[in-house]
């Protein structure tokens, strides 16, 4: 750590994690009501988990990226943040906000669009409360001694997060229209500007972690980003095949929805390259293993799950069953939990002084929450390909399916269970590191305690 | 080999294009939407129909237009499935009409309301999807299509309401919801007398009948009562096994 405000971050990763914890709860309330064992239907009934547990995935890893942006930033740009207060501020608002929509959603209150149930007043908070985030982050950059691409792509991902927001909160009384600007959100968030924010997460862990020079992973920072918007931009088009949209979306959507996964095959290969021929030998391996598995499993989660129901004439039949599903869930594991973990592994030595990096328990917490992750894709994967040919192809009866599928869900929870090791595994771990009162080392460079391979090369010459 | 600065040239011109592209398509298809959307027909009950869908998280459990959860039945075809009938039904008391079965929370909607969900399933029902969804083409559909005409040889002589209502429980010919007992030789079990007086009431026949009493009309139920006293074939010995 080389500025004090950059403490201010561990705030945001532990409300993080306060709140990963919460929805994997919601997560199995969900998965023994598919199994047909619903006893909590009269307190929680099904909708109120669903929109809790996603509304909590979106919270939690937003809290993320405003933790990373906020550790990230100061080192990026060589100065202390703007300022810690407002920091604060935006955080207990942006808790306040949260708790208030979850516990609203536990009375009905909301606005029943997928993934943003958040009723209006709140949103127009959340509105504020990024824009906080936004202006002191830009006030920290602004008049900076320098501006990395590093920190520019993260921040221009952030403020086209912000932005995008808003057409979600375009009023409309018509289904097609409100699925229509939905979208601008929920897939120009993850599948464009979030990737941006990726990105820049991902160059600066690869440039402290591997050492490989900052130039190099920064050009390959633009063609990936690059990749990101010529695809994931008119890729969009995969959510405008069946809602009451032109047939050229078919086309459209098909086309650049099967390049999408083109950026994060170009992510994982750039991670795994800088990797390789990083000559610096960083201690913290479990947050590099966190960082390489970040590129690899949003690679197969989002890109390849993906592209497997993205083209139309799949999607004719896979639109609207569990097969949604299994991709969602390693998608966003891939591509955004295990990015925030990864920063979280690479940020917790620094933040508390503490050098746990490499216990047992680090190493079951990736592996126990990987395995965990491929193996529900994977019953979610049987349960939805099932409800597909059953339900889609056969065209038997809706609820005589899903007493089928009960069986893969009770697999589901299996899975889920190994899944939840490793998160807890995980959270143990963040406790034991305690709190960041880790010192500040200026601009030395935290790294140096293990020689750069080619000041050892040179001390021999 | 690329230079840094080509390589913001490539992202920077990209994102421009792309962009430009897409908000051009969007403008075009806003221009489009209304037409293909039937939007004339978006009466003042389906703007309600539409904001009560949104305001009581439907799409928490089921999927309309093929967006939502997966927990409860794709409605975008509910109105063609079950008809206004059936949905009203289900609506008033969610509980009554799939007994022991998943359950659907009662929203305690006033007749009113009900009225205005039908109309925006109804509505949403007429919007051309692009073939969404699709026909199950590996088997016999369960249910015969009854706006396009196009009926399975084996259910062309239903009466439409056994195709919509009476299907989503029971079974015939190995079609339909195993919810109640399956419909194959009803004819011979039971007297046009006792369906009659059980189509009437089911609780006034049997009172532990799980069966809800359905708001049926005394035409719709002497056409029923006429198709299942046909139903003499007995089921199949696999059927019959169960």
């Amino acid at each position: 750590m080389k500025y004090e405000s950059q403490r201010v971050a561990w705030w945001f990763f532990a409300t993080s994690m306060l709140l990963l914890t919460l929805q994997l709860v919601y997560g199995f309330i969900m998965g023994f009501a598919h199994m047909g064992l619903d006893g909590l239907h009269d307190v929680i009934p099904f909708h109120v988990a669903r929109a809790t547990h996603t509304n909590l995935l979106v919270v939690w890893l937003l809290c993320g990226f405003m933790g990373s942006a906020y550790y990230i930033v100061p080192e990026e740009v060589g100065r202390e943040l703007f300022s810690v207060k407002l920091a604060w501020l935006q955080l207990i608002s942006l808790v306040v906000v949260g708790v208030v929509a979850i516990v609203g959603f536990h009375f009905q209150w909301w606005e029943g669009r997928k993934f943003l149930e958040i009723p209006r007043p709140l949103d127009w908070l959340v509105v504020v409360n990024v824009l906080l985030f936004l202006f002191n982050i830009a006030k920290t950059m602004w008049k900076s001694p320098r501006i990395t691409t590093t920190s520019c792509v993260l921040f221009f991902g952030l403020l086209m997060a912000a932005l995008l927001y808003l057409p979600g909160m375009i009023p409309t009384d018509h289904q097609t229209l409100d699925s229509y600007w939905r979208w601008w959100v929920v897939h120009l968030w993850v599948e464009g500007v979030w990737e941006l924010i990726m990105g820049g997460i991902l160059a600066y862990l690869l440039i402290k972690l591997t050492g490989v020079d900052r130039e190099l992973i920064e050009k390959w920072l633009y063609v990936i980003v690059g990749l990101t918007f010529l695809s994931g931009i008119l890729g969009t088009g995969h959510h405008y095949y069946y809602i009451g949209t032109p047939r050229y979306w078919l086309l459209i959507g098909g086309l650049f929805g099967a390049l999408e996964p083109l950026a994060f095959l170009g992510m994982a290969i750039y991670a795994i390259a800088m990797a390789k021929k990083g000559g610096r030998a960083h201690p913290n391996r479990n947050a590099l293993a966190w960082t390489i598995g970040c590129s690899i499993m949003s690679f197969v989660g989002a890109g390849f799950l993906g592209f497997a129901h993205t083209l139309p004439q799949v999607n004719m039949y896979t639109h609207g069953t569990l097969v949604t599903a299994m991709h969602g869930h390693m998608a966003f594991w891939g591509a955004y939990a295990m990015l925030v973990l990864a920063i979280i592994s690479y940020a917790l030595p620094q933040l508390t002084g503490r050098k746990l990096h490499d216990t047992p328990l680090a190493t079951f917490a990736f592996w126990a929450s990987n395995i965990g992750m491929v193996a529900m894709t994977l019953a979610f994967a049987v349960a939805g390909v099932t409800q597909v040919v059953l339900e889609r192809r056969v065209g038997m009866d809706f609820l005589t399916v899903q007493k089928e599928l009960e069986v893969h869900f009770f697999g589901l929870i299996l899975a889920a269970t190994l899944f939840a090791a490793g998160i807890v595994a995980y959270l143990v771990q963040f406790v034991r590191y305690g709190m960041p009162k880790g010192d500040v080392i200026g601009d030395v460079d935290e790294t140096s305690e293990v020689p750069a391979v080619s000041t050892a090369a040179e001390a021999l010459s | 080999m690329l230079s840094k600065s080509a390589a913001r040239r490539f992202f920077l011109g990209g994102t421009f294009v792309c962009f430009g592209a897409f908000v051009l398509l969007t403008l075009d298809t806003l221009r489009r939407i209304p037409a293909q959307t039937n939007q004339d027909a978006m009466t003042a009950d389906v703007v309600r129909g539409k904001h009560l869908w949104d305001s009581s998280n439907c799409m928490g459990c089921h999927t309309l237009l093929g967006e939502g959860a997966y927990y409860a039945p794709e409605l975008t075809r509910v109105y063609e499935r079950r008809g206004p009938t059936f949905i009203t039904a289900m609506l008033k008391d969610p509980a009554a009409m799939y007994p022991g079965q998943r359950r659907m929370q009662d929203y305690k909607f006033s007749d009113a309301q009900i009225a205005d969900l039908v109309a925006f399933l109804q509505w949403i029902g007429t919007m051309d999807l692009n073939g969404f969804p699709a026909k199950p083409t590996l088997g016999q559909v369960a249910v015969v299509n009854s706006s396009t005409g196009e009926t399975m040889a084996a259910t062309a002589d239903r009466p439409l309401v056994f195709n919509q209502l009476c299907i989503a429980c029971h079974s015939l010919g190995g079609q339909g919801g195993m919810v109640g007992p399956a419909l194959d030789g009803v004819g011979n079990r039971l007297t046009a007398d006792y369906i009659k007086s059980w189509l009437r009431d089911p609780l006034s026949v049997k009172k532990d009948s799980k069966m809800p009493k359905l708001p049926l009309s005394e035409e719709i139920i002497t056409e029923l009562v006429a198709f299942l006293s046909k139903q003499t074939t007995a089921s199949t010995p696999k059927e019959a096994g169960k």
